[in-house]
Parts: structure tokens; sequence; C-alpha cells
């Protein structure tokens, strides 16, 4: 499986991820406050480098979802059909993070039946044992 | 204000053959759609002094300017983000020729795409996408990061696979008319087509492009020069690229609107400077890797209003005799995947009137590169 190939500006989130929070980037500038995904140096809004990493709720709804099958990478090919889902964030409906549904927080990425999968659908976060956000449906 | 309406032109294309294997190397195949380019246009390599291409192009100026014999050179220039820079490569060459940067450009492609590997395969580079985002989580080929758009599309507006198969077959139809198409000789049922396996759910086999070992290029001159030259004309009449707002490449997840992607900013600036409007295109060629990019870039290119590109597919309207003309050499998806270049070479082919799917009197034709990453599209016309 790959892992991820953290850059400077996106250090930070993987940090919390491993302490189990999900915290996003928002700019600290105090007039302006805007969240922004992915993480950068600077706020597109107000031109502020200082930022600050804010704590989110960690609950939302999936907005799409794909089913990948083969030709896929090792790793992945071995679990497919799995789902990978894009999140939309209750608390910040702009922020969308990818990731996967599953059944328990070290479930493997096939541990749920795609058919179960909708658009819309309450999802909450959890952190496997690597510090990965994962998703879990909020009625299962 | 100075503009590029029309003052450059498409006067040579070449092009290889094309197939899943080609035993040449890419640089033969690009000399091999170079020279048959500019013998087309009854042009002396010697007299090439631009060039363009993709960044993603393997082979570069020096190695090929060298190999076909050009003479001294003056402008050279590599456009970014795989086959959304297609046009854009036409756009800097014409843009070069008007300001006399130079005086005859060549814009190519040639890639072994089909016998060589995949982009998304490498795991140790970083794709042009925010990788440590997306890949991690499985989301690893451009299907998969078109399929989640593709996904929220069909929810969002009522579009089916129904649609998507429109898209395809007209595709097919069109490269069962061209002897060099991959698929000249493979029709497409619906049952195949309903049959297929998966690749990404929602996208099947047949909503993903061809695996293509190929080459082309084209020559661009200004139009007093062009006007001698051996075949008609093909104007360069409008051109523009587009990275709109908040963009994040194809995995663009991130913004207000993420179905409203970059064919909506480069059509913006390609209406503006143009004489004509959507509905004066007589052919259209629409980069297609996959098919849902064709109902997104039908509302992006304002051929009909948001939500309505799938709806515009149905009753033939793709098909010749249709309200537009798609894709009439096979496209991506049925004549060969070279990032796009093909479309431009069957847009000038229609305009001289020699396509294997011809449409009558066409005097206009959009062509598009890659949308769904920062694109470029331009406006030809006989």
């Amino acid at each position: 499986m790959l892992q991820p190939v953290i850059d400077d500006d996106g250090a930070p989130f993987w940090e919390y991820a491993a302490r189990g929070e999900l915290r996003l980037q928002a700019c600290a500038a105090p007039a302006c406050g805007e969240l922004r995904f992915p993480p950068r140096p600077c706020c597109p809004q107000c031109g502020s480098f200082d930022s600050e990493w804010r704590r989110m709720g960690g609950r939302g709804r999936i907005w799409s979802y794909v089913v990948p099958h083969p030709p896929l990478l090792p790793g992945y090919t071995e679990l497919a059909p799995y789902n990978a889902v894009v999140v939309e964030l209750w608390d910040a409906p702009r922020i969308r993070l990818v990731g996967n549904v599953v059944a328990a927080p070290d479930a493997p990425l096939n541990s749920v039946d795609p058919a179960r999968l909708r658009i819309g659908a309450g999802v909450r976060v959890v952190f496997d044992g690597d510090g990965m956000p994962r998703w879990l449906l909020e009625r299962s | 204000m100075a503009t590029l309406k029309d003052k450059a032109a498409i006067v040579g294309i070449g092009q290889t053959d094309f197939a899943k294997r080609l035993p040449e190397p890419e640089k033969t195949l690009a000399c091999r759609a170079i020279l048959g380019a500019l013998d087309d246009a009854g042009i002396a390599p010697s007299e090439v002094d631009g060039f363009a291409s993709y960044t993603m192009e393997e082979t570069d100026e020096v190695e090929i300017a060298k190999a076909v014999g050009a003479g001294d050179v003056t402008f050279f220039s590599k456009v970014g983000y795989g086959g959304g820079g297609s046009c854009a490569t036409l756009a800097h060459l014409a843009a070069a020729i008007t300001t006399g940067q130079a005086d005859v450009g060549v814009a190519w492609r040639s890639r072994k795409r089909g016998s060589g590997p995949r982009p998304w395969t490498g795991t140790a580079v970083q794709l042009p996408t925010p990788a440590q985002w997306t890949r991690p989580f499985g989301l690893l080929r451009p299907a998969d990061e078109i399929g989640m758009l593709a996904r929220r599309y069909m929810h969002e507006y009522g579009a089916t696979r129904e649609h998507l198969f429109n898209v395809a077959l007209a595709c097919r139809n069109r490269a069962n008319q061209n002897p060099a198409a991959m698929m000249y000789e493979r029709p497409l049922t619906r049952e195949m087509y309903m049959t297929s396996r998966w690749i990404s759910e929602p996208l099947c086999l047949f909503d993903n492009c061809l695996e293509t070992d190929g080459a082309l290029a084209c020559v661009i001159v200004g139009a007093e020069r062009a006007r001698d030259c051996r075949q008609r004309p093909v104007y360069i009449h409008s051109a523009a690229q587009g990275l709109p707002a908040q963009h994040h490449g194809m995995v663009n997840y991130w913004n207000d609107d993420p179905l409203t992607g970059p064919a909506w900013t480069a059509a913006r600036q390609l209406w503006k400077r143009a004489d004509f409007g959507p509905q004066d295109v007589d052919v259209a060629q629409i980069y297609d890797a996959f098919t849902p990019l064709i109902p997104l870039s039908l509302e992006g290119y304002g051929f009909c209003r948001r939500g309505e590109g799938a709806a515009f597919t149905e009753g033939g309207a793709l098909e010749i005799g249709g309200r537009l003309p798609l894709n009439t050499g096979g496209g991506g998806l049925s004549e060969a995947y070279v990032h796009g270049f093909n479309l431009i070479n069957e847009g000038v082919k229609q305009l001289r009137g020699t396509s294997t799917a011809q449409v009558p009197g066409a005097g206009t034709c959009l062509v598009t590169a890659g949308e769904g990453v920062p694109t470029s599209a331009v406006l030809l016309r006989s």
C-alpha cells in the first residue's frame, strides 16, 4: 500500500492524524480565519502567512465515490473491488477529504459492501493504527 | 489590441501508424510525423525555426531539430499538464509567429503509451496532482479521479450510463470509418458496453481511452505565407489556455463547484476573441480520455447549459448529421490516444474536406485539450 508522500505544507495534518486528531489548516489572521485545503504556504483569501491547525468535528457525508477494479497497484489489486470516497465535512462543506469507508478503524478498504454506499450518507472519521483517516457509516 | 485571430494557419499535418505496439522508438516516430507534416505543407525542414510540445513529451527540441535538419531555432516551448497542453502548443506557436519570434513552427507529440509504462504506475514519483491526499486511499489512476467527478455529475444532473454510451458509440462509429484508427474494424454495441468489465465504477472499459503507440505533428506559419503552401490553410481563429481560480488538477475536489472545470475558463477566453459562437461550430474534436469529459466539456464550451451535457448526447446529436458531430476520426476513445494531438489533425482534415467522416461543408471546428486538468482549446476555420 502507498504511504503518503508528505510535503512541508501537509506535514502537520499527518502529525495530528497520527495522534487521532482531524485538524485542517486555517488562516490565523484575526480578520480572516478562512479554512483551506490542501494546505499551502499562504492564505488565498487575504495573503497572510500565519496559519493554525483547527480541530474539526470529524463528521461529514459522502460527496461521491468510486469502486476501483484492476489493473491497480500491488496491495490494492488484492483488495479490489474496494471503495474510495470523497467526504464533505459538516462543519466546512467546501472542504472535502478523500478516504475510504471501512467497517472498523483497522478493517481493510473492501470491508464494506459497495452496495451500501450512497451519495449523502453520513460518515464519521476514525484513525487506523498507522494514523490514516478512515470513515465509518453513521448508520451501520 | 493585437489578437491572434486568423494570423497563423496550420498548413501541414503528419502522423505515423497507430498501434498497441510499434517497433520504432519515440524519437524515430516523432521525426516521421514531423517530416510528414513538412512534406504535406511543402516546406523544407531547414526553414523550421519554432517548436512546441508537451512537458510530458520524451523527445526534445535539440534531438528533434538536429534529426530532421531544422535551421536556427528561435522559439521553443513546452506546455504542462499532460493532455491539457495539446492545443496550447498551437497557441504558443501562433503567438510566436504573430509577434515575429519565428516563421515556421512545428508542434508534435510522440508517445509509446501502448507498449510503454502508464504514468500512474509510478509510485516513487509525485504525479502532478496533490498525491498525498489521494493516492494512499487507493485513488490511483486518472480513471478513478475522473470517475469520482462522473458519479457526482450523474447524481446531480440525472446523467446515466446510457449517456456515456452515446459518447463511446459516436467515437467508435467514426473510427469504424477511419482506416487509420485502432478500432477501425471493431464495432461497438450497447450490449458490449453494458456488460463490459468495470475499471472504476461508474466507469467501464469503454469509458476509457485507448493505449497507443504513435506520433503526430503539424506545421504552422503566418497567414500570408500560408496562402502559398501546398494545402488549403486552416486558420487558428482563437486560442486559449485555462487554469481556473482554486483549481486542483484532476483531483479538483476542493473548491465551491468541482464540476466547473478548466473548460469554462478556457471557453470564456476563446469566445471573447472569436467572431462566432458555439452555435456556429460545424464539428467538434473534444478531448475524450474518458467519456464523462464530453458532457462536461459540452457545458463548459457553451453548447448547452449547466447540467444539460448528458441530455445533449441523446438522439444521435454527436453522430454525423447530428447537432454537433464529435471526434470524427474516432478520438482518444477509438482512433488513438496520443494526448489529444490526433484531435488537432482531425480538425484540420475536416476543414480541408478530407476527413474519412467528412461533415459536408465544415468551415469551423472546435478542438479542445484535456478537461479536468489545466487545459487549452483552439477554434479553427477554413
